[in-house]
């Protein structure tokens, strides 16, 4: 107890430089657990938007395009490669018993203008079942319907999201956007899902599928959507949906059919990996800032050497200096630490509104930057209280 | 209380060694007064440590207060000064963070003493010294005589079977030397035993008796008093 109010005394007569140790492990920390936050939030809003679309979903992307008939065409990849997916065999896959709605997708980036206000929206072009499909319809006005794509009427649904940047308001239906230069009248208002990281649907704008082909240039089908009948005939659809492509491509390895379950996997898997790698990439400052701990200590204990003479000469034992040392090592982490935390906690809650999603910081996260950065004085503050406490006490008595 | 016989220290010098202590023979009794002095150079700062379990001599028998402490581990001679020596020095070598009152309950807490007592004790010694007024101020906020009585009061607050003082009055002006030795008188008369080192013939010549050491050797007994053993 008393060699730990020494310790504060000690770090307290020497504040500036104390603060200035403390900082490495201060950085270390708020990074640490700034970005296990990010990562985590990032994992919790694309699961929760993937789950939102429900578990019926199937997604088939086809890697089709592998410069199809241009002159890198070998015989039999080349063959494959040109094989195009006709929106008629798609949508005969609706009358297996298994799936209740099919509808392909095309998807880029156009700029979209309403007035004078100009901005770059993801464009998706679907067919009317894509909204039972992805579990996501209007709030306003309608969808798109089987008219607009025979017709290719030039009408979109809009993103919540990119309704208020245009219009400042949602309340569009009616108004007209110009998408790539071309006139589009807004017939409805998307149901907005809240916003990810990985794009939001609240930010796009969809238009009839047809249309969508001409004006993204891809009349070849490279990705489509279908929902199972219920969440156990998801299987069974799959390999309805695998069967047809096998026999259409005979080669696995040109399309990839994924259910929700999978989805999720992939993508928690993909973002374990990232808070790993962050997490890491931030454990590495921790230990910087352990260094600058071992640093100042060590020049402490020399400029301390009388002290340390006078406090053996008076009857501490080698081990009161080192726990003496010690405790001042861990104490400057694990106040660092402490502080590290709250700015942590600071910068989260500056970047919630930044980042659009919210930031926790977990309590294990917590506990693992408080007992990590303590961990860190403990081994970077023994080697000079090891230092300190094999001093003689004649030759220390005797330093000026 | 004190019993050296034979004590040899050697220091190496580059290629030469120098003997500091060459078979020094000391008994000093309980209750005892007694200044070592010698000039600079002389080994008595080699003997202070020997005798202040700072150091240990190469060869020799050394018995303090009827214990055999030649082969004592590091913290053993730790405890021994801890428990039973209190050190005044020459520099006075309070810590400088510290107030008076701390500085005077370091030792009592190495000895792992409860805080209660510990202040008791504090302020028995502060008061014994005179300076129960002053402990709450930094080393730095007293004059060089109330430092160095701090120092004393911290050298009695453990009550020690040994006084140990190394040049006690050499950083002080004469008017405040002669207070802190009349302050050694007076624990001498309560019944401390208090080995003082010096170099300086006035103030050995206030003590009951006095040992010369001379290139690392007792000379002849100077007092009469030392005769009689």
């Amino acid at each position: 107890m008393q060699t730990i109010t020494m310790a504060f005394k000690a770090i307290w007569s020497n504040k500036a430089r104390s603060l200035l140790t403390m900082l490495g492990v201060i950085i270390g920390v708020i990074s640490v657990t700034v970005l296990v936050a990010i990562g985590q939030g990032t994992t919790a809003s694309v699961t929760e938007s993937i789950s939102a679309m429900g578990t019926n979903l199937l997604s088939v992307t086809i890697q089709t395009r592998r410069i199809g008939g241009g002159r890198n065409s070998r015989s039999n990849s080349g063959a494959k490669g040109t094989v195009i997916l006709k929106l008629d065999e798609i949508l005969a896959l609706e009358a297996d018993d298994t799936i209740a709605a099919v509808s392909p997708t095309v998807s880029g980036s156009l700029t979209v203008k309403a007035g004078s206000t100009n901005t770059t929206a993801s464009v998706m072009g679907v067919l009317p079942a894509y909204a039972q499909i992805i579990n996501q319809g209007v709030e306003k006005g309608r969808y798109i319907i089987d008219a607009d794509v025979d017709n290719r009427s030039a009408v979109c649904v809009i993103g919540t999201e990119l309704a208020q940047t245009l219009f400042g308001n949602t309340d569009v239906v009616g108004n007209t956007v110009h998408v790539d230069g071309r006139r589009f009248r807004i017939v409805g208002v998307l149901e907005s899902k809240g916003t990810s990281m990985s794009g939001s649907s609240d930010e796009t704008i969809v238009l009839p599928l047809t249309l969508a082909q001409r004006m993204l240039e891809s009349t070849s089908i490279s990705s489509f959507y279908l929902s199972a009948v219920d969440p156990d005939s998801v299987n069974a659809a799959q390999e309805v949906v695998e069967r047809f492509l096998y026999k259409k491509y005979q080669n696995e390895s040109t399309y990839n059919v994924m259910n929700q379950t999978q989805m999720l996997e992939t993508i928690s898997e993909t973002a374990g990996t990232m808070s790993l790698m962050l997490g890491g990439i931030a454990g590495i400052s921790l230990l910087v800032g352990g260094i600058g701990i071992m640093n100042i200590m060590l020049v402490s204990v020399t400029e301390r050497t009388r002290e340390i003479g006078i406090r053996k000469a008076i009857g501490a034992k080698r081990s009161n200096i080192l726990m003496q040392f010690l405790i001042e090592a861990v104490v400057i982490s694990g106040l660092g630490g402490l502080i590290g935390l709250v700015g942590g906690y600071a910068l989260m809650k500056a970047l919630e509104g930044f980042l659009g999603m919210p930031l926790e910081m977990s309590a294990g996260v917590a506990q693992m930057a408080i007992g990590f950065s303590m961990g860190v004085g403990v081994i970077f503050g023994l080697y000079p209280a090891d230092k300190a406490s094999k001093l003689k006490p004649i030759d220390a008595l005797h330093y000026s | 209380m004190i019993r050296m016989t034979g004590i040899r220290k050697e220091y190496r010098m580059g290629d030469n060694i120098v003997a500091a202590l060459d078979g020094v023979d000391i008994h000093i009794r309980p209750e005892e007064f007694v200044a070592i002095i010698g000039p600079s150079g002389s080994g008595k700062s080699t003997l202070m440590n020997i005798i202040g379990c700072l150091d240990v001599a190469d060869e020799g028998v050394y018995q303090f207060d009827g214990q055999e402490i030649s082969d004592y581990t590091e913290d053993e001679l730790a405890a021994i000064r801890n428990r039973k020596i209190g050190f005044v020095f020459q520099q006075f070598n309070l810590l400088p963070k510290l107030t008076a009152r701390e500085n005077v309950e370091l030792p009592l807490v190495y000895q792992g003493m409860s805080a209660r007592k510990r202040r008791q004790r504090s302020e028995e010694v502060l008061s014994r010294v005179g300076l129960l007024d002053r402990m709450g101020h930094k080393p730095t906020e007293l004059s060089g005589g109330q430092q160095q009585r701090v120092a004393i009061a911290r050298a009695l607050a453990t009550r020690p079977s040994l006084i140990l003082a190394d040049e006690p009055t050499g950083n002080l002006d004469s008017k405040t030397g002669a207070e802190v030795m009349k302050l050694f008188h007076e624990l001498h008369e309560a019944g401390n035993t208090i080995v003082l080192i010096t170099h300086d013939a006035q103030i050995a010549a206030q003590t009951p008796r006095a040992i010369h050491i001379h290139d690392g050797r007792v000379l002849e007994p100077a007092h009469e008093s030392e005769v009689v053993i």
